[in-house]
């Protein structure tokens, strides 16, 4: 599985979304996420990945949250 | 350690959502809906946190059935004090008529889990027999009530707590990671000439989702950590009473945790953020409407600025 996958997994889990209407070019507002919801997404990522993200103003899409954690992957 | 008993008081200003509204760019909805919070009690017409917590130590001391005289120690936590100077612990003494020593101690919303470590290390070495414990808060003074997004969150208040020497007390883990950046505020710097850096007054500047992080995965690490040390299914503890910071930091910590809303209590809905307060003052009140029974088990859980965060468990047993 790769990273977008895992993150569509996490937020089809914890927000009662169907997985298929994911998209990587959406943005968080897109998915009706607040701040608070994408700090609970990043903190299931951690855990999932064992991976660090840090959180900023960047990140608004998950296409940037997939570039963000495939950046501390490496 | 056994605690003897609770107190708690709260301002008698109450906040709701719809007074907020008039000053400042928020809703009833968006502040339920991201916090929990409903409504908050606030220090107005020259109350002050020396007053109520004096007056939740007289609770706590009339529940315990003994008095100021006989104090040995009092340990107020509180996140700025009343005054930069005395401490808000000999403020509260000179109003119950106590003789004993008294102190501060800051490590944030988690300051009343620190300041039971120390009454604990007190009363087991023998250096006291009987410790009151205050939790005294005025966050409302130290937030900006221009940003929206921080001062909707905080209440003011105070809880209380009588301890002694004796059993229920079993363990408690508490950590500290320092770093300013995601929740401090800054007092004034004063004017002395001889220094042109001196750092200007800054209200309470917090960064959310960090803190949000923070709070939800420490809090249910130092709990995993306290029963796994201790051999306590997490299913046998009866109340896990967190740190009243945020509704979505409870709910996120609870689904971590696999446990029910019914052992998750809450006071946020009506007293917001009260800092270290929370967690003596729904204490205070769990011990007055009943939910609170001898031999119950409670998993004690806060976090704050520091960043500090602290778990106990302790049987209840008064």
């Amino acid at each position: 599985m790769n990273t977008f996958e895992t993150i569509a997994k996490l937020l089809a889990e914890s927000k009662d979304m169907d997985v298929n209407d994911i998209r990587p070019d959406m943005s968080f507002s897109d998915l009706e996420l607040d701040s608070l919801d994408v700090a609970e997404l990043v903190m299931n990522l951690e855990d999932e990945l064992g991976v660090a993200v840090e959180i900023d103003e960047s990140l608004r899409t998950i296409a940037d949250l997939v570039a963000k954690v495939d950046a501390d992957k490496q | 350690m056994k605690v003897r008993s609770f107190g708690h008081a709260l301002p008698a200003r109450e906040v709701t959502n719809d007074e907020l509204t008039a000053i400042l760019d928020t809703s009833d909805e968006w502040i339920k809906s991201h916090t929990g919070i409903g409504s908050r009690h606030v220090l107005s017409g020259g109350e002050t946190i020396s007053t109520l917590g004096a007056q939740a130590a007289r609770m706590a001391l009339r529940k315990a059935g003994v008095t100021a005289a006989d104090l040995d120690f009092i340990i107020c936590s509180t996140t700025a004090g009343e005054m930069l100077f005395p401490a808000t612990a000999c403020l509260i003494q000179q109003k119950l008529g106590a003789k004993c020593p008294a102190m501060d101690v800051n490590a944030g919303c988690t300051g009343f889990l620190y300041a039971m470590n120390l009454a604990d290390a007190m009363l087991t070495c023998g250096k006291a027999k009987r410790v009151l414990l205050v939790a005294a808060e005025q966050i409302t003074r130290l937030a900006d009530w221009k940003d929206r997004s921080t001062c909707v969150l905080f209440g003011d208040g105070a809880g209380a707590a009588v301890c002694e020497a004796g059993e229920g007390f079993k363990a408690v883990r508490l950590t500290a990671r320092g770093t300013a950046e995601p929740l401090y505020g800054m007092a004034d710097g004063g004017n002395c000439p001889f220094d042109d850096q001196i750092p200007q007054a800054k209200p309470l500047q917090m960064n959310g989702q960090e803190i949000f992080k923070f709070a939800v995965t420490q809090s249910c690490k130092d709990i995993r950590h306290l029963l796994d040390r201790t051999g306590t299914p997490a299913d046998t503890v009866d109340y896990y009473v967190l740190h009243q910071a945020n509704r979505r930091i409870l709910d996120a910590a609870r689904n971590r945790l696999k446990q029910p809303a019914e052992k998750f209590p809450v006071n946020i809905t009506t007293h917001g953020n009260a800092g270290s307060a929370g967690i003596p003052v729904l204490l205070s009140e769990m011990a007055e409407d009943g939910r609170l029974q001898t031999g119950q088990t409670l998993v004690l859980s806060a976090f704050g600025a520091g960043l500090t965060s602290g778990a106990a468990l302790l049987q209840f047993n008064i």
